[in-house]
């Protein structure tokens, strides 16, 4: 009997789920792709635009080009999913049922629930690189900022790309020496964390990093309104700026919301670590940022996740129990400037810690060098060339190498 | 491990003070730990949350973060930090005796 896989959202979790079912699927299992949209960015390039290192025209294509034949894509808004008929509403008025669904709809950003922050002040002292448009208008404003206090905060976590913020920074540091004004431009980065990033080993590393490029630190401050020139956190500091860069609360695709006992409060979907399975319903999978799992909202998690979700996702499809296991695979080029960048490697159970990735010859982990930003520029080929369509880096595996990693044991 | 007197009783505990098995707590340790990290009175408000926190945790088997509390706890974000000035997510979960929230990635 002919089978549906409905896959719901065509960026980086949606075309490559589909491309890689289409390989394994046969012709009896029809796959549909919804989005509402044509426009697939390259996520990780925002990072670029702002300093005028890439354009907004390079890092767009279309969402259906990336699709291998014999996939049905429908360009509409999902209204709902009814998890117990197993049918998605979508804005068209068309209903489609299926037998497995793929949830990979992403994370939206949600400034809209942080007071004031959509305010007056929203595109002209207070912006984000967070979206195409806001990138693109902070290129605008920081080709004209010169002098002042810029101020880069993180409202809450989860967020898509943890360390984005911190590169931010760190380009930012190199961006006003290029132009010779970096002595009249203060930079400050602020997080809700009690250190610059989650993990201790990591976040010793990348507190180093700030201070050595001059930026100031602050910890455990949690934005609860943005004035014109102002951060206030909850429990009444206050943090002045001239610009800020915000990095907006996250919350889940709106539909997951309106679709009874799938998401959390914030619209992500309750996810098994490990299978990808929803804990809503079994013939749900979660891939990328809409599931609600310990591990970074990042690309490199996202393509480690799709090897296990189409195995998982067959297995279903023939009336059998899950058998592949994601153990939260983490790779995560950090830009620091001047040329050179760090990388991260980690799971759900191991921190990043130095070492060499993927192997004891490989790139050098959690420390600059210009290999790791050749690494990071040769990515974004890779992206469109080789995750999309659903394939594997070479040398690169689904789990996690220990191989290469000084692990705690080693380094005590 | 270490351990702690609430209310007559010793639990374990972890190095930070949170609680590392929930079912050692009692309603009548809440006030001593409240006491503990800089809270005098719990109020009627202050018991909300926490009572919401041990269901989250029975649930789910972590603690929810602050804005997930200010969305489905009935207590505003704003109104939390009134309530638990120092950080409400990691505040109530110690006095909830439920283990430190996991943060996020």
């Amino acid at each position: 009997m002919d089978k549906h896989v409905v896959i719901l959202g065509a960026g980086t979790g949606g075309t490559l789920a589909a491309n890689r079912l289409r390989r394994v699927l046969g012709a009896d299992v029809r796959i549909s792709v919804v989005d509402q949209d044509d426009d697939h960015v390259y996520q990780p390039g925002l990072l670029f635009l702002p300093f005028g290192l890439t354009t907004a025209n390079e890092l767009v294509r279309s969402r259906p080009r990336q699709l291998r034949g014999a996939i049905d894509y429908r360009r509409t808004a999902v209204e709902h999913v009814d998890i117990d008929q197993h049918r998605v509403f979508l804005a068209d008025g068309t209903v489609l049922p299926y037998d497995v669904l793929v949830v990979a709809t992403g994370a939206r950003l949600r400034p809209d629930e942080t007071d004031g922050l959509t305010g007056p002040a929203w595109g002209r002292s207070v912006h984000t690189f967070y979206d195409l448009p806001g990138a693109a208008a902070l290129e605008t404003e920081l080709a004209d900022f010169d002098h002042g206090r810029l101020v880069v905060n993180v409202v809450d976590l989860p967020i898509k790309c943890p360390v984005a913020p911190l590169e931010f920074c760190f380009l930012a540091d190199w961006y006003f020496r290029e132009r010779g004004v970096r002595d009249d431009v203060e930079l400050v980065y602020v997080t809700p964390l009690d250190a610059a990033f989650t993990k201790p080993v990591a976040a010793r590393a990348l507190s180093g990093l700030l201070a050595e490029k001059g930026v100031e630190l602050v910890t455990e401050f949690n934005t609860g309104e943005v004035t014109p020139n102002s951060l206030i956190s909850y429990d009444g500091r206050e943090v002045e700026f001239d610009l800020a860069v915000v990095v907006p609360a996250h919350g889940g695709a709106a539909w997951v919301g309106r679709s009874p006992g799938l998401g959390d409060p914030l619209d992500f979907v309750p996810t098994d670590p490990h299978t990808l399975v929803s804990t809503a319903s079994q013939d749900v999978f979660v891939i990328g940022d809409a599931a609600a799992v310990p591990t970074s909202k990042a690309g490199s998690v996202t393509h480690f996740e799709g090897e296990v979700l189409v195995r998982n996702v067959v297995r279903r499809l023939n009336g059998e129990a899950p058998d592949a296991s994601f153990d939260g695979h983490t790779n995560c080029f950090i830009e620091s400037g001047f040329g050179k960048a760090l990388l991260i490697d980690f799971n759900y159970d191991t921190e990043p810690v130095p070492g060499h990735f993927p192997g004891p010859v490989g790139l050098p982990l959690l420390k600059e060098s210009r290999l790791n930003h050749l690494g990071k520029l040769m990515f974004a080929w890779l992206y469109w060339h080789v995750l999309l369509p659903g394939r594997e880096i070479p040398g690169i595996p689904t789990a996690m190498p220990t191989t290469g990693k000084r692990l705690p044991e080693e380094t005590r | 491990m270490t351990t702690k007197v609430y209310a007559g009783t010793e639990v374990p505990v972890a190095d930070d003070g949170f609680f590392t098995d929930p079912e050692q707590w009692r309603p009548d340790m809440a006030p001593e730990i409240a006491v503990e990290v800089g809270i005098a009175d719990l109020t009627e408000r202050h018991w909300q949350v926490i009572t919401f926190m041990r269901r989250e945790y029975a649930e789910k088997g972590t603690g929810p973060t602050v804005r997930m509390l200010g969305k489905s706890s009935g207590v505003s974000v704003k109104e939390l930090y009134q309530l638990f000035p120092k950080g409400p997510a990691k505040l109530a979960a110690r006095i909830a005796g439920i283990p430190k929230p996991r943060g996020c990635i």
